[in-house]
């Protein structure tokens, strides 16, 4: 997993999702370069699915940068509006670049992983169990 | 004209207590909880995304409990608070051939790769009014299957190799937003399809039905209805990074459109394109046939004079706040403006003789 991999993760993941993962864990302190700021990003399709780029409509998100003692920085940029959850994961950006790497993937990253590729399987079977096979009718008179 | 009045404080300060009563309703039960609105009434919540032009589940629930469930109240609601956020990006082109599909079907193909998936639809239903759900039924849950993979390659992808179908071909050009620049006219496709997809369904899906009646007729089937989730990707400039920071669903329609030709262009099957934010199905495909009628000039038509190909009738009065907000401002004091309208009809009917005057 790749540094813009696990931003995603954690800013796709579900708030108490990663404060549940974060929770009796030792978290250092940290100064703010950019506190919390939330606003939008605009989405963008493409004409017909492949062709020109067109503004869909808006998104909330949430982006802030932190620095730890040693100078380490961690970003975030997550869906919502929820600053705490930017701060962890922003916290979990930093501590990836440093020692606690391993525990970080193991404990938050790893997990966060597994349940959201849960929740997309438990669709995909709820939608797979809705596939149908139409059957035309021949008509005429043979 | 409007002349702004005063006065009446009081009167308003007890109208909006009065309000704020009726919209916690019956006491006796308990207040609906943001959640319950989002997942209970989650096509409402969907709508006011769609056409607030903003998706978060949680402000367009609140907008519904807010608006007392006036969807065009919730819409104006969160198109308000909207504007008090700062934009911080735009983001890469979505690529919905990697959507996680939960329901998509072609009526025009019937073996497309990935299959025809129902998802859960109100089609095949009797609409018949289900009187369990009266008596509280708790035992809705749904089937699961071993699904091959979540993803499914879009219809037109596949058949668009045979070259039957008109070419979307990849551009890169930066999209004006009507957002941040006063609609201009004429408006290219991408500007066209931002003003859709944050338009009135209502409007929309009547546009879309006198098409099919014969305004503008296009004769469209359904290529392809998708509904689901992917990923919204955004660069992130001091880390030199793209990252998919959110997940959302969208509903995505692309009609298949018959077109004999024109001066233009050869015989072949041309498209019309809905995408909406949340599970907006009816107006997507609706999006997709106002989408093909607008397309006549690219495509070498001729101008039937259709609504639906009126691309200022259609762009200028297809926003449900914009209307409402002219359309409702004229049930407040206009007493000068009246003043003056009363004088003038009192004397027109003196300069006509006295007559009425003396029947008086």
């Amino acid at each position: 997993m790749i540094r813009a991999d696990w931003i995603g993760l954690l800013a796709r993941s579900i708030p108490e999702a990663l404060e549940a993962r974060l929770d009796g864990l030792e978290l250092p302190p940290h100064d703010w370069l950019r506190a919390p700021e939330t606003g939008t990003v605009m989405v963008r399709g493409r004409t017909g699915g492949t062709g020109a780029p067109f503004n869909l409509g808006e998104v909330t998100a949430t982006r802030c940068t932190l620095r730890l003692g040693d100078g380490t920085e961690g970003h975030a940029f997550v869906q919502g509006r929820d600053a705490a959850h930017a701060t962890r994961a922003a916290l979990v950006d930093a501590l990836m670049q440093g020692p606690r790497a391993a525990e970080m993937r193991a404990g938050v990253l790893d997990p966060l992983a597994a349940e959201e590729a849960a929740r997309r399987a438990e669709r995909a079977g709820k939608a797979e169990a809705t596939r149908v096979e139409f059957e035309t009718m021949v008509r005429g008179d043979d | 004209m409007y002349v702004a009045a005063k006065g009446g404080e009081q009167a308003i300060a007890a109208a909006h207590a009065w309000l704020a009563e009726e919209r916690r309703g019956d006491r006796r039960d308990p207040a609906l909880s943001l959640r319950q609105i989002a997942s209970q009434l989650a096509l409402a919540t969907a709508r006011v995304m769609a056409e607030g032009s903003l998706y978060d589940e949680a402000l367009a629930a609140l907008a519904v409990q807010q608006s007392r469930g006036d969807l065009v109240e919730a819409v104006f609601l969160l198109r308000a608070y909207r504007t008090t956020l700062p934009r911080l990006a735009a983001s890469r082109p979505l690529d919905t051939g990697r959507m996680v599909v939960e329901r998509r079907v072609s009526a025009t193909f019937k073996d497309i790769p990935g299959g025809q998936i129902l998802g859960p639809t109100f089609d095949y239903t009797h609409r018949l009014l289900d009187f369990a759900l009266e008596a509280g039924d708790e035992a809705a849950a749904a089937r699961i299957a071993a699904a091959p993979a979540p993803t499914r390659p879009r219809v037109s992808e596949v058949l668009g190799r045979e070259g039957l179908l008109r070419d979307e071909p990849r551009q890169n050009a930066e999209p004006t937003d009507l957002t941040r620049t006063p609609l201009e006219l004429p408006a290219d496709r991408p500007l066209r399809l931002q003003a859709l997809a944050r338009a009135d369904e209502g409007f929309l899906l009547s546009l879309a039905y006198s098409t099919q009646r014969g305004y503008g007729r296009t004769h469209a089937f359904v290529g392809e209805l998708r509904i689901g989730a992917v990923e919204v990707e955004v660069e992130i400039p001091e880390l030199g990074l793209s990252v998919a920071f959110a997940e959302i669903v969208v509903t995505e329609c692309e009609t298949v459109n018959q077109f004999t030709g024109s001066r233009r262009e050869p015989p072949q099957f041309t498209r019309g394109y809905g995408l909406t934010l949340g599970r907006c199905e009816r107006k997507a495909i609706s999006m997709s046939l106002v989408d093909r009628a607008l397309q006549w000039r690219e495509l070498g038509e001729d101008y039937a004079g259709a609504p639906a190909q009126d691309e200022e009738f259609v762009l200028m009065h297809c926003d449900n706040v914009q209307a409402t907000g002219f359309l409702e401002h004229i049930k407040l004091p206009h007493y000068v403006d009246f003043q003056a309208e009363l004088e003038l009809i009192r004397r027109l009917r003196r300069e006509a003789g006295g007559a009425g005057e003396a029947a008086e």
